[in-house]
């Protein structure tokens, strides 16, 4: 089992070494970065290059540790020994299998993906530390213990809105997403629009990548909002000399509405479009 | 294994990069299990993954990688030759040989291999002279079978079919080292240190969930309750605002917009380079609209934190003298003032924008900081930032 990245997603090297450090070596592997640098992408893509079955457990503020592996259903079992239902006497008719326990015990190796680990409590990566070691829990309720036959492959994604236990980062691999240069994006432009006119990505990344380097922009456009604003750009058939224009009337480029999403933003597009209208006179 | 990676390990730990001897066996592992392609960027990338788990650290990782793996002077001496795996250096050879060369090697031996790499390397000296690119000042030590040494050569140097510069050369993550001026997400991650969730008081909140369950196991209502959960920190900010602070606006933004987010109970002001009798909330309105200072002292409780924001540059006369403001007169001197809002509230820091070893050349600064205390300012970078939270969370 090895992962090159696939050919709707651009791998580098270094990402596609850490994948594969954490394939071989069955522990979970931590992905960070920009958002919009395809994180979350990145386990669906390992899922279908390695022909796994793809879970998703997705964590919110409200998530708790104990929802990955299983939850008992009291309310449920009460309500059935009102109406007198013979279900009530096994308790395991109202245990509720997790995604951590669907991992475990997937028949073929399946790639876990737990995304937006940082959104849940602080202490929510603490409570799944023996968990994703052992790759095996205990249910109390019926006195089972679930452990995973194959090492299911973990993929963890998170945005740094909290920092993570250092115990539970000793037990992961790690790889930082770097937001793309230009070479590595022309590559992603591609994989994703193959018909477009070298002259439009050549222009529409130039005024990508110059916008990104204005300073004090609040929100700076990311890989999937260039890819939204091709897609736009291709479908209006915009010609690349517009995006070189030279109209003071006409500074900002064609649906910047998708590429910046503040109004301050938007001011700060005019005053880099009017020093490049400058440079070029 | 080898007393070289051994060393590597010791060089990152010395380097600060809390790394474990679990993850120093993970990286071991993960070289016996072959998780690691014969290659250098291979192990690079492993390594890291394994090695180092905060993208703040990873230009730290990228110094002292290239420090023990390319053989730089200092620690080159350390290397032995078979230290390295042979395959290592095969794969090196590959880069620096052109096919017919290679071709002609796979008869070699290793000892042969090596001495053709001698060779080219020595011949890529003379072109490039003077130049420590390719050979290190290590380079002229003896060549001998077994004195050859990989000190002399920068092993995963420049090679001819990949981009000049190696990755970890490029210092790419310098922008994520925590030296370095902060972004709005990395403020973010240092207040909130600061951000304490404590449950504590009384019991005043229906734990729904509990109470469901304790019900639902006896079978009769069964009410819990638990103490509401709020984050017990109180912020008072002050902002320096004008004058020599404009350069510092947009960082200064960048704390306000993170500290705002963070913080449930934010109070903040501005000011003009020294605190005086009025503070002010709006800076449109900081003629007409403003706070007296006393009154906020009054308002807010001893247990609210202090955070300045300044550059604390401004004339000495501005802090030791009545009447020294810039804005208008005041009755009683700046450090008077400050003084009162240092003896109301413990826990005060300042922090400063500038570089903090200019600071020893601002007579002001040093004023400044004899009132509040030399140790409660901090530099406005990240491991400033996390060292003024650490101050202010003690009791």
């Amino acid at each position: 089992m090895r992962f090159e990245g696939t050919k709707d997603y651009v791998a580098t090297d270094e990402l596609a070494a850490a994948v594969n450090a954490a394939i071989i070596l069955e522990r979970p592997l931590l992905v960070k970065g920009e958002p919009g640098t395809g994180k979350t992408e990145l386990a669906k893509q390992v899922a279908e290059a390695l022909g796994a079955p793809l879970l998703e457990w997705h964590i919110k503020s409200t998530t708790k540790a104990r929802q990955g592996l299983y939850e008992y259903d009291a309310v449920a079992r009460l309500r059935d020994s009102q109406l007198g239902d013979d279900k009530v006497h096994d308790v395991s008719n109202y245990i509720k299998k997790g995604k951590l326990w669907e991992a475990f015990t997937h028949e073929q190796r399946p790639v876990l993906l737990i995304d937006e680990i940082d959104k849940a409590d602080i202490e929510f990566p603490n409570d799944l530390l023996q968990e994703l070691d052992k790759m095996e829990f205990h249910v109390y309720e019926t006195g089972q213990t679930i452990k995973a036959e194959v090492r299911p492959i973990v993929i963890i994604t998170s945005n740094n809105e909290k920092e993570l236990p250092d115990a539970f980062l000793r037990r992961c691999f790690f790889h930082f997403i770097a937001f793309p240069d230009e070479e590595t994006m022309e590559q992603i432009v591609k994989v994703h629009y193959p018909d477009l006119k070298s002259r439009l990505l050549s222009e529409a990344l130039q005024t990508f990548f110059d916008l990104r380097t204005v300073p004090g922009l609040k929100k700076k456009p990311s890989t999937s909002e260039l890819l939204d604003w091709l897609k736009l750009l291709m479908a209006e058939d915009i010609d690349p000399a517009v995006l070189r224009e030279r109209d003071p009337r006409k500074l900002i480029p064609p649906m910047h509405g998708a590429l910046l999403k503040n109004e301050q933003d938007v001011q700060l597009f005019e005053r880099l479009a009017f020093m490049s209208r400058r440079e070029g006179s | 294994m080898t007393p070289l990676f051994h060393r590597f390990f010791t060089g990152l730990r010395a380097a600060k990069i809390p790394v474990s001897t679990r993850e120093y066996l993970t990286l071991l592992e993960a070289l016996e299990k072959g998780a690691i392609d014969q290659d250098l960027d291979s192990f690079y990338a492993v390594s890291r993954a394994a090695l180092v788990k905060d993208e703040r650290n990873f230009d730290k990782f990228d110094k002292v990688f290239a420090h023990f793996f390319e053989g730089i002077e200092a620690l080159g001496a350390m290397f032995k030759a078979d230290e390295i795996p042979d395959d290592w250096l095969r794969a090196e050879m590959r880069r620096h040989l052109t096919e017919e060369e290679m071709a002609a090697l796979k008869e070699m031996d290793f000892d042969q291999l090596m001495k053709t790499l001698q060779e080219r390397l020595q011949e890529q000296q003379k072109r490039h002279e003077g130049g420590s690119k390719w050979i290190g000042t290590g380079g002229t030590s003896p060549y001998g079978h077994s004195g050859w040494s990989p000190n002399g050569v920068r092993i995963g140097g420049e090679s001819k079919n990949k981009k000049a510069n190696k990755v970890w050369e490029t210092r790419r993550f310098k922008d994520y080292d925590n030296e370095r001026e902060l972004g709005t997400r990395n403020l973010k991650m240092a207040l909130r240190r600061l951000r304490r969730f404590a449950r504590d008081g009384a019991e005043e909140e229906l734990d729904l969930d509990d109470t469901i369950n304790a019900t639902a196991n006896r079978g009769y209502l069964d009410i819990r309750m638990r103490p509401e959960k709020r984050n017990a920190i109180k912020v008072l900010v002050f902002f320096d605002v004008g004058g020599s602070m404009d350069p510092y606006i947009e960082l200064t933004e960048r704390l306000f917009s993170a500290a705002s987010s963070v913080f449930k109970n934010l109070e903040y002001f501005y000011f003009h380079n020294c605190p005086y009798q009025a503070v002010w909330k709006s800076n449109k309105r900081r003629q007409s609209e403003t706070t007296s200072l006393m009154d906020v002292l009054h308002t807010y409780p001893a247990d609210y934190k202090v955070v300045f924001v300044g550059d604390a540059a401004m004339a000495p006369t501005e802090i030791t003298h009545p009447g020294g403001s810039v804005e208008g007169w005041n009755e009683e001197a700046g450090g008077v003032w400050l003084r009162r809002i240092a003896e109301t509230y413990p826990n005060l820091i300042w922090l400063n924008p500038t570089p903090e070893n200019w600071w020893p050349h601002t007579y002001s600064v040093q004023l400044i900081r004899e009132i509040v205390g030399p140790e409660r300012m901090f530099p406005l970078t990240l491991s400033g930032v996390d060292r003024a939270m650490k101050e202010l969370a003690k009791k």
